[in-house]
């Protein structure tokens, strides 16, 4: 809310109460029953009001029913924009209305496209070769055949749901009725951890243990940005730099030989998570705070171009950080207190063990924060910034605190990356950014539960991939689940239910969900 | 006999002086000033597209005006300076408002809107919450305490844990007084606060308001019904056109002739197209 | 040599390219005038139209690795600049059709259409990447490139001139066409104020499309100039996205003219620093900028808002 004010021309702030310009009446000088109807919210009882106020002015009436029951607000269509059907008699003729039909196409070039992502790659040479290789092969029937399942899936939905309801009813309702208990969500907690410590004695490459630590690594880094994106509403595209400065650090502070550039002393790797989170969260707050102030976009364009230097810096500072070689030789991490003697070799469970210790902790301590004022005022920032500022939040204060919190988090990460004693800056690309962003998006912004079950699910998806496609066409994958994600699901996997509200009432007309101003204008299709 | 405008400060809560707002070519205050002393129910009123909102934004720190300045006596401290500071800021120093158009945060339950009020004062911290530090845990058990007597006082007790939203247009109202009150006011600001209630609802508005200032929190209130302003306000202050054309207590406002000229020059010619709503016709009968 | 000795040259270097950055920025500031929001992806739209236009322009040339002149070369650069701007306009519309507008459709909060963008962009980049190869294209000479005359000392190219002329034609086409037509009139309308345009009748649904489509059609043209002067490659997008994006802040987001004026004024500056201090780090210079500018003077040099633009 605050664009520094030209002279002559008031920040235009709070325009909640105040109409355009344009079509405000002039002062008074139209009657002024008629302006007021137009700008009065509609009486819910009482005095009589002209009917049809003006829908573009004026709050909408809040909703009567309770906002948790969701399906009553816009929900958006399947792709071919046909709500599933109400209870009308099923009769093969709805198939083809010209809507089904448009449905019907839109899949089967989504299934085309399929084909083509999964296809041969290509070169500059023949450019469409690939592309028609893929779709004149024979496995074309099957995304076809896929396709048109999936239409008949879509088209019979209402039915479909009214038998899976019926099916599964004999099975929900205890289990919901367990789950409400008292208790039951620590028990489904404790359930989720047992599995995350059996987990790497049941997988058994070296390669898949290491993607189970490489998991964790990729949780704790969703749950920092989990922070700035799920709590604060706000958009950090260059999240993976403060993982990069977590990095070198370490590789500075822990290590004569990583990188040519070096403390002149050496610490324990576990001293530098201390330093590494202050450097975070310090780098955090100089790039916040000036862009912080701005509508909430630029925050995402500045953190851009800043995650771009680092990772350019990283990458050309040959005679400082080594350059695209990257830091070789960073210590494990080890401890040496009190009798007690360990070092973290190349062995990946103790260390995955510590990071699930880790990334339960930072789970608990966020969870604190959600629950305290400080939770309750990003929830107010998200959900009407004026108001919160009217109510005595501090809005840019504790944008730039969520801010820092995720900075020092991956910080935080970036030092238990480096301390597997090799990095290159290939790990900070871009790209990496994006695949956290990924990770919450389709885990449920807002939910720590969620970003975990992302950075589970999205890393397993990355080794799933390894052997079968390039490294970088990986990518193709991530970005379809963030627009997949975001069309069907924008609550994501695990939604946080305060979360989920926000966006139905949000797109239902009432408050916002996310703190980068009002949403687009334009009217809907 | 004009009240409020006697020429010691000291039982003064706010004053603006020649507040000027422009947008563009439309100016919404052109050289607005208003005194209020400490208690008083003062009402501001006018025609649509008088300028209270954008009074009111000006005194909250939403806009800033152009030019002119608006002094606050905090109930305990030095007075402070308004304008050129952030809207929280403000809330902080004690005053507190409620929007025309309900700005409730939608999702959070009742509770937690009066709660998000009451944490203006507090003063833990992220690391406290994390910690669970028994100064915040006092703190927090503080607010819902807190929170709770306010919901009681607007009649909302019953609502506790209801989502914002789900809550009827009247509640809404209530909830964002309790939540304005929750900040600890020693100046609330209600901007219309009665629009789109029923006539039994306006009865207990009243009583609310009353009840309000007798704990000592000054009212600023924009109203239209003005019977509701007869029944509740020390005086009123008209505003047309960006200005103060009239300021006196209720009974002074109503024979004040520019004032009847404002409300009824244009709408008297155009007939009885205007007044649909039942609240301008009220208006218009009082101010005869 | 000095600075001063370079100054000319560096001075056309930087309108060349800064012209490219405006017609991009073009694109930013349509999108941001009517939905009020940073399409994130059009960089990639960018990125395809240059393909396009390359492969065309590519496939059209004569295959002994002879350079054509005259006619020929004329006809080659239009045909290649039409390409691009097909496949840009149809990168938009497609990109419009399936990460924007479903989130409209229901009104999704802003945070969604950033996101989803950025998801699309992922998805561009890296399918160019598997379709067309990781490496740097190179578009073959269309002309040959000489001295045409000399400004101050300066050389001026056949390729400055083509691309500093066909960018500043696009940039008056466009300022003709939101400030002269009814179809720019919708669209202003549609920056001022969406319900009220909706009020009075325009098609809101239609304006943003073609306001997607225009945009398109630039960068893609603009991409294919570009590949003409550098080369195409599945990653070009992002730096000169970056560039384009704080070229239309610079000059005022939402502003036509602005993001032309801030076309032309980051290239030169991008020229002179490049110069001053290491070409490397160049690009760091128009992050600087756009930081620069975002603390200064948010809304631009012009002011933001489509509406008051023309
Ligand atoms: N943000 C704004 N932008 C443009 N004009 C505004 C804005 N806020 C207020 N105005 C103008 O100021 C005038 C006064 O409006 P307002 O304060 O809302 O009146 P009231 O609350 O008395 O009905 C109106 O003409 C309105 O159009
Ligand atoms: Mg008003």
């Amino acid at each position: 809310m605050s664009a520094p004010n030209v002279p002559g021309q008031p920040s235009p702030a709070n325009p909640g109460d105040q109409p355009d310009p344009v079509r405000g009446v002039p002062a008074g000088a139209a009657p002024d029953a008629d302006t007021m109807a137009l700008r009065r919210p509609p009486a819910q009882s009482g005095a009589a009001r002209p009917a049809g106020a003006n829908p573009t002015d004026g709050p909408a009436p809040p909703p009567r029913s309770p906002a948790g029951d969701s399906a009553a607000v816009g929900r958006g269509a399947p792709a071919g924009g046909v709500a599933p059907g109400g209870r009308s008699p099923w009769h093969p003729a709805m198939l083809f209305t010209p809507a089904r039909l448009r449905q019907l196409g839109a899949l089967v070039l989504v299934g085309l496209l399929a084909a083509v992502v999964t296809g041969p790659t290509g070169n500059s040479d023949e450019p469409l070769q690939a592309a028609w290789d893929s779709i004149a092969d024979p496995r074309i029937v099957l995304f076809l055949i896929l396709a048109v399942a999936l239409w008949v899936v879509l088209v019979l939905w209402a039915e479909l749901r009214g038998v899976l309801t019926r099916l599964t009813a004999p099975v929900r309702a205890p289990v919901g009725a367990a789950y409400g208990r008292r208790g039951a969500p620590i028990v489904l907690n404790v359930v989720l951890l047992a599995i995350a410590i059996i987990a790497p004695q049941v997988v058994s490459t070296a390669a898949q243990q290491s993607m189970v630590t490489d998991i964790g690594i990729y949780a704790l880094l969703a749950l920092g940005l989990n922070v700035v994106v799920g709590y604060a509403g706000l958009l950090d595209l260059g999240y993976i730099a403060f993982f990069a400065i977590g990095a070198y650090t370490t590789a500075y502070f822990t290590s004569q030989s990583a990188m040519p550039w070096h403390a002149p002393f050496t610490l324990n790797p576990f001293f530098v998570f201390p330093i590494a989170l202050v450097l975070a969260a310090l780098a955090g707050v100089i790039l916040g705070a000036p862009t912080l102030r701005l509508r909430g976009d630029y925050l995402a364009i500045v953190t851009l171009g800043f995650g771009e230097i680092i990772h350019l810096v990283a990458n050309n500072a040959d005679g400082i950080t080594n350059g695209a070689r990257g830091a070789f030789g960073v210590p494990h991490l080890s401890v040496h207190l009190l009798g007690l003697d360990y070092t973290w070799g190349i062995d990946p469970k103790p260390y995955y063990y510590l990071l699930l210790a880790i990334v339960v902790l930072v789970m608990i301590a966020f969870g604190r924060l959600e629950r305290s004022r400080i939770g309750r005022a990003w929830a107010a920032i998200r959900e009407d910034e004026v108001a919160a500022e009217a109510t005595g939040v501090a809005t840019l204060r504790l944008k730039l605190l969520a801010f820092a919190i995720g900075a020092s988090v991956s910080g935080f990460a970036g030092v238990m990356f480096a301390s597997k004693q090799f990095f290159n800056p290939q790990s900070f690309s871009l790209q990496a950014s994006f695949f956290v962003v990924a990770v919450v998006i389709f885990g449920g912004m807002g939910s720590r539960l969620g970003v975990v079950v992302g950075a589970v699910v999205l890393q397993g998806l990355a080794f799933y991939l390894r052997d079968k496609v390039e490294p970088a066409d990986r990518y193709i994958y991530f970005g379809a689940v963030i627009v997949i994600m975001m069309i069907f699901r924008p609550q994501g996997l695990v939604p946080s239910r305060r979360r989920r509200r926000e966006i139905e009432l949000s797109e239902a007309g009432i408050g916002s969900a996310d703190s980068l101003g009002s949403a687009p204008a334009g009217g809907r299709p | 006999m004009s009240p409020g405008a006697g020429d010691d400060t000291g039982d003064l809560v706010v004053e603006a002086r020649d507040l000027q707002l422009r947008f563009g070519g439309v100016t919404s205050l052109d050289g607005v000033s208003l005194r209020q002393r400490r208690g008083e129910i003062l009402a501001v009123i006018g025609p649509n597209g008088a300028g209270k909102t954008s009074l009111f934004n000006c005194l909250t720190g939403a806009y800033r005006p152009q030019h002119g300045s608006v002094t606050f006596w905090p109930s305990s401290g030095r007075p402070a300076e308004l304008v050129g500071r952030r809207p929280h800021a403000i809330t902080r120093l004690g005053v507190a408002r409620t929007f025309q158009n309900i700005r409730l945060f939608p999702a959070l339950s009742a509770l937690e809107n009066v709660q998000i009020g009451t944490e203006v004062r507090q003063r833990y911290g992220a690391v406290s919450a994390i910690l669970g530090l028994p100064h915040a845990r006092r703190a927090e058990r503080d607010g819902v305490r807190r929170a709770g007597e306010l919901l009681d006082l607007v009649g909302l007790g019953h609502r506790t844990h209801e989502l914002a939203a789900s809550l009827p247009y009247g509640e809404q109202r209530r909830l964002e007084i309790a939540r304005a009150l929750g900040t600890g006011p020693g100046l609330l600001l209600l901007d219309e606060p009665a629009a789109g209630t029923n006539p039994a609802e306006k009865r207990d508005l009243a009583a609310l308001i009353t009840r309000i200032s007798g704990t000592g929190v000054s009212v600023l209130l924009i109203e239209h019904d003005m019977t509701l302003v007869m029944s509740l306000a020390t005086s009123v202050t008209v505003l047309n056109f960006g200005r103060v054309i009239a300021h006196g207590t209720p009974g002074e406002v109503q024979r004040n002739p520019a004032v009847i000229e404002a409300y009824l020059g244009v709408a008297d010619t155009t007939g009885d197209a205007a007044p649909a709503g039942g609240v301008d016709a009220g208006t218009r009968k009082e101010l005869r | 040599m000095g600075f001063l000795d370079q100054f000319w040259q560096l001075t056309i270097d930087g309108l060349m390219v800064g012209s490219l950055y405006a017609v991009i920025a073009l694109g930013y500031t349509l999108v941001y005038g009517v939905l009020q929001l940073i399409n994130f992806a059009h960089s990639e739209v960018f990125m395809l139209g240059s393909f396009g236009g390359l492969f065309v322009a590519r496939a059209l040339l004569p295959g002994d690795g002879s350079v054509p002149g005259g006619l020929e070369s004329v006809g080659l650069v239009a045909i290649g600049l039409g390409a691009g701007a097909i496949c840009g306009g149809l990168a938009a519309l497609t990109l419009e059709r399936v990460a924007y507008r479903p989130l409209r459709r229901r009104s999704a909060p802003r945070l969604a259409y950033l996101i989803s963008a950025i998801g699309a962009s992922l998805f561009a980049v890296n399918l160019a990447g598997k379709e067309f190869g990781r490496q740097n294209v190179d578009l073959p000479d269309l002309f040959h490139n000489g001295t045409v005359f000399k400004l101050f000392g300066a050389d001026v190219s056949t390729q400055s001139l083509v691309i500093f002329a066909v960018a500043i034609a696009m940039l008056v086409g466009l300022d003709r066409l939101v400030a002269g037509t009814r179809l720019g009139q919708g669209i202003r309308a549609v920056a001022q104020d969406a319900d009220t345009a909706v009020l009075m009748g325009v098609d809101v649904e239609r304006i943003i499309i073609v306001t997607f489509i225009v945009g398109g059609l630039l960068a893609g043209a603009g991409g294919f100039l570009y590949a003409m002067t550098f080369n195409a490659s599945y990653s070009m997008g992002f730096v000169p996205g970056v560039k384009a994006f704080t070229a239309a802040v610079l000059g005022g987001i939402g502003n036509v003219r602005g993001a032309m004026l801030g076309g032309l004024l980051l290239g030169l500056v991008e020229s002179y620093g490049g110069y001053l201090f290491q070409a490397s780090y160049k690009d760091v210079i128009a992050f600087l900028v756009l930081v620069a500018i975002l603390m200064i003077r948010p809304s631009g040099l012009l002011g933001e808002r489509l509406g008051r633009a023309a």
